[in-house]
């Protein structure tokens, strides 16, 4: 019952998605203001319908309806109700469903907020969005069916169909194989949504941008209207990465957060192109140049939505995280084909009119550094693209697969990352417009000389590796520009307003959300990159194998095989759970407890890490083997991670920055009041002409 | 003639008999440590687990690798030897990097050439740029001392009122 409400809800849901589409391009291209309304109508009812779709599948997840071949095939009797909830994205359908629901929601808010205000965009925001929630709606109702049911067959075989196929009967499993072990961790209420709510909203930023292109609108309206969305998109994406690199760190068990797994960059390449349209919008905003070029930003960052939700459910490249495989990969494939090639078209149609209002003032001005950083980051994506896909390739022409891992990422990025890093260095002292580089000279020399100083003295007390020198001296100069940025920003208020320094701070950063929010992001950035310094250069490691009482040594740690027991759990695991002691500099510090947990169903083993924390370093403690026979001998891998805990701090600053960035304005936005001043005057001489 | 050939190679033989033997037993004296096998199974990846490095992976196929390279360094071959022995019986996957050979060679052209390209692209667009920039007169006014500051007072002047 439940099942069948969910399922019709969720075919309306798709009809409904498709009518929208239809209706208002259709009221669009032929001025039919009450098709466009209906078709309003409809995208709003979306919501609901998907809604109670989603309600159904985690009711059925949760009474543990194992008829139903998805309820089957991601929970079991044995997972706690949290994680069975969270079931509704651990598998393909309940994932496809959840991106749906997204999409209706952000299509919706994009339609309720000011629809009256942006009439002439709105309709093909409509188009785009819910061609995109149809295809996804299309993928579940079709072939991905999240209440396809189990039946058996009188010869014994197992099917699976929506409706009772001839001569079945139903087949209710006793217990479900449960999620994958690598997904049955707190992580998973945070980080796919997360991830997912940062893919999804950065469609709404591409169908205004489409909107512009069809509707000829060529001045940046698109782009005011979607600053905020794209800062969420941007926020929930970079929440995401983080969190996934934190939940690596904590159970993945290889000492690290980041793999270069082609999940991962899967999640990373839209973030890539976001960042690079964050900074370049800024440019058209100002100057009114780049418009072609934030448009191919936009469309290039839906693709990779796409293809990086492509990347995750189709199986085609089978990784930790691609637990979900099927044959929804062509699809996938064709859709982001089709609405990659109608993007382009549409943007060659207005090339001419998107021409740049300004010239480029300055090889050194905030306008062509930023295109430098726009270069970066492509070349990034560059790699990072062609590292994903090379496999595919090298397997499609020579039938051979090949790995291309962390070295080859490690190797082509790092000199991109330095260059980045430099020009967050340089470019907050930049102007708009006419500068030159004596006065871009003048406002860094300060900051230049004083940075030398972390790398002079941290050398004098013993720091050898030049990687690690280099690193210490582009964060000092990030760290000091940025202060001193805030700095001279509070001088010039305390000078204007008489306030102290902590309240024109204050309002400093409160009255320039979006620039000081992003230097609070770039000291973020900082932060993260002495934790990656850490890992990447200083991480140091070693294994043993140890009788009960012996000692391990790594740096200023040893630790001290206690014990071993192994026990059964009730959610279905072996757990097996090793005590160490562990000693900084000879001093006791505490006991760790790494283990392995087996799970029963999926024959699949856990590495979960014991980790000893500080600001300083960590201690991460293994458990790799051990005699099966007394649990007598047992093997351990330690690591010790110095700075690592850099890179979480630096990551709530990052977060904590683009939160005051994308923090909503009171009034109208002062930009706006100056756009609309411009108007008036520009009006006025119209009229005066006349 | 023929005699004293016979007996060069005759020497030969056993001196490199000799040879092998000592080298076996010097190997032998040395058992290779957790660390030793470490530093090659972080170089590879096995087939099944796909994008896990060797030495980190918990599966019991991976846990078999490791002794094959921890009996293969006992044996006295190199981390070259032992790379390659995984290579012949798996195939380059197992490498953490394609071999530089063949299409393979695309991998590491292709990402620097988009970014030339790229670089390129953005001079003739900069340069065309100035051109034009050169020809007109400059738009904004720009403030002697500190054009930041300056825009900065009068942003903030304006958000006040």
């Amino acid at each position: 019952m439940i099942a069948n409400v969910g399922c019709s809800s969720l075919a309306m849901a798709f009809l409904a998605a498709l009518y929208g589409a239809i209706a208002a391009a259709y009221g669009a291209r032929r001025a039919r203001p009450r098709y466009v309304e209906s078709a309003r109508h409809a995208m709003l009812l979306t919501w609901p319908l998907v809604t109670v779709s989603a309600l159904a599948i985690i009711w059925l997840l949760v009474s543990g309806d194992y008829q139903i071949h998805y309820v089957a095939s991601v929970t079991s009797n044995s997972m706690p109700t949290y994680l069975k909830v969270t079931a509704l994205w651990g598998g393909q359908a309940g994932s496809l469903v959840f991106w749906s629901w997204l999409m209706a929601a952000f299509a919706s808010a994009a339609g309720i907020r000011k629809w009256h205000r942006d009439r002439e965009l709105l309709p093909w925001v409509v188009v785009v969005t819910m061609v995109t929630l149809a295809f996804f709606l299309g993928l579940v109702v079709f072939f991905e069916n999240p209440f396809a049911r189990l039946w058996l067959t009188p010869e014994g075989r197992q099917v699976t169909a929506l409706f009772q196929p001839r001569g079945t009967t139903p087949l209710i499993p006793s217990d479900g194989q449960g999620l994958n072990p690598l997904l049955r961790h707190p992580g998973m209420i945070i980080h796919p949504p997360t991830l997912y709510l940062g893919f999804v909203s950065f469609v709404v930023p591409y169908a205004f941008a489409i909107a512009a292109l069809v509707t000829g609108r060529t001045d940046d309206r698109w782009v005011r209207i979607t600053r905020r969305w794209t800062l969420v998109a941007w926020l929930f994406l970079s929440l995401g990465l983080i969190l996934g690199g934190r939940w690596a760190y904590d159970v993945l068990g290889w000492g690290g957060y980041w793999g270069w797994d082609p999940v991962e960059i899967a999640a990373l390449m839209p973030w890539l192109t976001g960042t690079a349209f964050l900074h370049s919008v800024m440019v058209q905003e100002k100057k009114g140049m780049l418009k072609r070029w934030n448009v191919i930003l936009i469309i290039l960052t839906y693709a990779l939505v796409i293809f990086g939700t492509f990347l995750t459910r189709s199986g085609v490249l089978s990784s930790v995280h691609a637990f979900a495989q099927s044959a929804i990969g062509p699809l996938f494939f064709l859709f982001i084909g089709v609405t990659f090639v109608a993007s382009l078209s549409l943007l060659i149609k207005r090339w001419d009119d998107l021409k740049s209002e300004n010239q480029l003032g300055s090889i050194v001005s905030r306008e062509a550094l930023f295109l430098f950083n726009n270069l970066l980051f492509m070349g990034i994506l560059a790699v990072c693209f062609w590292g994903v896909i090379f496999p595919l390739i090298s397997e499609l022409f020579t039938g051979q697969k090949v790995t291309v891992g962390p070295p080859f990422y490690e190797r082509a990025n790092s000199p991109l990352g330095i260059g980045l890093l430099l020009l967050m260095a340089i470019a907050p002292l930049s102007v708009f417009g006419q500068t030159s580089w004596k006065l871009l000279g003048r406002a860094l020399w300060k900051p230049l000389a004083l940075s030398f100083m972390v790398p002079f003295f941290s050398a004098l007390r013993g720091t050898t590796n030049l990687g690690a020198l280099l690193g210490y001296w582009v964060i000092s100069l990030i760290t000091l520009v940025t202060l001193y940025e805030f700095w001279r920003g509070a001088l010039a208020r305390r000078r204007r307003h008489g306030e102290s320094l902590p309240v024109a701070l204050w309002k400093l950063t409160s009255r320039n959300r979006r620039r000081y929010g992003g230097y609070v992001i770039h000291l973020g950035v900082v932060l993260m990159v002495l934790g990656v310094i850490g890992i990447e250069i200083f991480q140091t490691e070693t294994q043993g194998t140890l009788v009960q009482g012996e000692q391990l040594t790594l740096d200023r740690y040893t630790m001290i095989y206690e014990s071993l027991t192994q026990f059964d759990t009730q959610d279905g695991r072996n757990v097996t759970r090793a005590v160490v002691s562990v000693f900084r500099d000879g001093k006791n510090v505490g006991e760790l407890y790494p283990r392995r947990d087996f799970y029963y169903s999926s024959q699949q083993p856990m590495t979960i890490p014991g980790v000893r924390s500080t600001l300083e370093d960590d201690f991460y403690v293994l458990l790799v083997g051990w005699e099966s026979i007394g649990l007598s001998g047992a093997t351990f891998k330690v690591y010790h991670n110095p700075l690592v805990n850099f890179l979480w701090i630096g990551g709530l600053v990052f977060i904590l920055g683009t939160m005051v960035a994308a923090w909503p304005d009171r009034g109208p936005e002062p930009v706006l009041k100056l756009a609309k001043k411009r108007a008036a005057t520009a009006r006025s001489k119209i009229g005066g002409l006349r | 003639m023929m005699k004293k050939s016979t007996f060069t190679l005759s020497i030969a033989i056993s001196l490199l008999f000799l040879l092998l033997l000592s080298g076996v037993a010097a190997a032998q004296d040395h058992e290779p440590t957790d660390d030793e096998v470490n530093a090659i199974a972080k170089q590879l990846y096995c087939p099944v687990c796909e994008n896990i490095p060797l030495d980190v992976c918990p599966t019991q196929a991976c846990v078999q690798w490791r002794e094959i390279i921890r009996q293969k360094l006992a044996e006295g071959w190199t981390e070259d030897q032992i790379k390659q022995y995984f290579v012949d019986q798996y195939g380059d996957r197992v490498l953490a990097t394609p071999p530089a050979r063949g299409l393979n060679w695309l991998v590491y052209i292709l990402p620097p050439a988009v970014f030339v390209v790229g670089a390129y692209l953005l001079f003739r667009v900069v340069r065309g740029w100035r051109q034009q920039a050169v020809m007109e007169t400059p738009i904004a006014s720009i403030s002697p001392d500190d054009p930041y500051i300056a825009r900065l007072e009068e942003e903030l002047q304006k958000r006040d009122r």
